[in-house]
């Protein structure tokens, strides 16, 4: 089957913008609430116990991997539930491609819209971040670039699953089992130069990791230790995810 | 020649949706697809629409093939589905004009555009209400109207009053006959046989994948049943004794559990007749589309 996504996408990214502004107090209490959270909670809360980690207070190392993760849940919710009820309940994706736009290009569309919604929330949370005097760099200024990176692999991640989903409960699976882990062992809460070698390995292949260390080199000014890998474990996958979520959602919506 | 289907076909895993049909729609002409459900209508529908792509056999719609230029395809064609597929987050005005981003009609365009339809189609009072607050009806409309933004050469319409009170029906029927009167082609599924025999030029009647005939209505009943019926319900006779009764005249008889009917030429001898033999369940009436359908396609239900 053949893949062309077309300068249509545009079309349905813009769609989904026009519809995200009518909803948009909704969706930035949905998206600061919970990093804001888990900052406040674990940063302040947990990390009045602990000493220095990495040579910084613990909200200061908590910080940049919550501005990534916020793209993450942002992208994630974007493309699963969202998408889905776009595609299976309200048919707006079979509105769509009666038209000149294809299904390629709605698939694009939605993901590249995914990853922008990562990016605005990404952007917040580093407003917030900023507010707390936890900003060190002016580098940090390339973080919504990287945030749009983690927010397009998600967002392609997330529609390949989609593309597989029977029902919103498949997405619980995903969440458990996929972004939750991705979470937890992605070097947010912990450095993961404490942990054994078989999980430091593992970890090492998450994009999300290569993004928690950029992010945290970016916002503190620091000089990235494995930049280029960084940016090649972000890119490459996506790209991959991309094409092979756009193609499985076709092979779904046409029959 | 609008659309030109040969030896069409269409089969999913386990089924066979269309089996080689094969027809024609002519400029400014309004076809009908008539049959019962799963005859493969709507499939048929979506292989022109581009919505599905056809199996084996050839497709032309506006003189391009659909799996090779759907963009194109699509960009001259309307499409109001069975299900309203409205986008709910957005009024009805905004559906429109986004309805008309996805065409690439530019805003001003678009605006005037959208104003004149939905005037066309008696929603301009409506222009700022959500999707969710509209009538079914309304609802309706307002897919008929998304569906003629981009001034379309092909309108196809997929049950267009499936489930509208009379009123409602008739508002869309008065639209669609301005619509045939400003010479748009179309293509319409139904099983409102009224609305077929009301709208369409010429008919498919389809059952199983095939196309059992094509024609004009009045003709379709012509050929199929005759002028008129007599229909004659079981209950005071059965009909071992009905065909001896009727048997000195030129008729078809089919029956049901309930009720039999006889196909005629003239049937008031033949009334007169049954009435002398004292039937009191007795009536004649002109033969209908829905007596060639019934015929063609068999009175068992289809599930």
């Amino acid at each position: 089957m053949l893949i062309k996504v077309s300068y249509r996408w545009t079309k349905v990214w813009y769609r989904n913008y026009v519809s995200f502004l009518k909803f948009f107090y909704v969706n930035l209490v949905g998206n600061l609430g919970d990093p804001i959270l888990y900052l406040l909670a674990m940063g302040f809360g947990l990390g009045a116990f602990l000493g220095q980690i990495e040579g910084v207070s613990y909200i200061q190392f908590l910080a940049p991997g919550i501005i990534v993760s916020s793209a993450m849940f942002a992208a994630v919710y974007e493309c699963t539930f969202e998408s889905f009820l776009k595609m299976i309940h309200l048919k707006t994706y079979d509105a769509i491609i009666v038209t000149p736009v294809n299904i390629e290009d709605v698939v694009a569309g939605d993901i590249v819209w995914g990853a922008t919604k990562a990016m605005l929330s990404g952007i917040m949370m580093f407003v917030v971040i900023a507010a707390f005097g936890l900003v060190h760099s002016w580098w940090s200024l390339f973080i919504p670039f990287l945030i749009f990176l983690v927010g397009f692999h998600f967002a392609s991640l997330a529609m390949l699953i989609t593309a597989w989903a029977p029902n919103f409960d498949y997405f619980s699976y995903f969440l458990e089992l996929v972004i939750t882990p991705l979470f937890f062992f992605s070097g947010i809460f912990f450095p993961l130069s404490q942990s054994p070698g078989w999980l430091r390995a593992l970890s090492g292949t998450f994009p999300l990791t290569h993004a928690v260390e950029l992010s945290r080199s970016l916002v503190m000014g620091a000089v990235p230790q494995r930049p280029v890998t960084n940016i090649l474990f972000l890119i490459i996958p996506s790209i991959g995810l991309f094409y092979w979520s756009v193609w499985r959602m076709k092979k779904r919506m046409i029959k | 020649m609008v659309v030109e289907a040969k030896n069409l076909v269409k089969k999913y895993k386990d089924m066979v949706a269309v089996n080689g049909v094969e027809f024609k729609v002519q400029e400014q002409e309004c076809f009908g697809f008539i049959g019962p459900n799963g005859a493969g209508k709507t499939t048929t529908m979506k292989m022109i629409y581009c919505f599905v792509p056809r199996t084996s056999g050839e497709l032309q719609v506006l003189g391009k093939d659909p799996s090779i230029h759907p963009e194109l395809v699509k960009a001259d064609l309307g499409v109001v589905p069975q299900d309203n597929n409205l986008d709910e987050d957005l009024n009805v005005f905004t559906n429109l004009t986004m309805y008309a981003n996805y065409f690439n009609i530019p805003k001003a365009i678009a605006r005037t555009r959208s104003r004149e339809l939905l005037a066309f189609v008696q929603l301009i009072e409506k222009e700022k209400v959500k999707i969710n607050e509209l009538s079914s009806g309304m609802k309706r409309r307002l897919m008929i109207a998304r569906g003629l933004i981009n001034d379309p050469k092909l309108l196809i319409l997929d049950e267009p009053t499936v489930g509208l009170d009379p009123q409602a029906r008739h508002l869309i029927w008065d639209r669609l006959h301005e619509l045939k009167n400003q010479n748009v082609s179309m293509i319409i599924t139904t099983h409102y046989m009224d609305e077929a025999a009301e709208l369409c030029d010429r008919i498919a009647v389809m059952d199983k994948g095939k196309i059992m005939v094509v024609g004009k209505p009045k003709d379709l009943i012509r050929e199929q049943i005759g002028e008129e019926v007599v229909e004659v319900r079981l209950l005071d006779t059965t009909v071992e004794k009905l065909k001896q009764d009727a048997s000195g005249f030129q008729v078809t008889l089919e029956e049901t559990s309930q009720k039999c009917y006889l196909y005629c030429q003239d049937c008031r001898p033949l009334l007169n007749h049954l009435a002398d033999k004292g039937y009191k369940h007795i009536l004649r009436r002109p033969a209908t589309l829905e007596d060639v359908f019934l015929k063609l396609t068999g009175r068992d239900l289809v599930d």
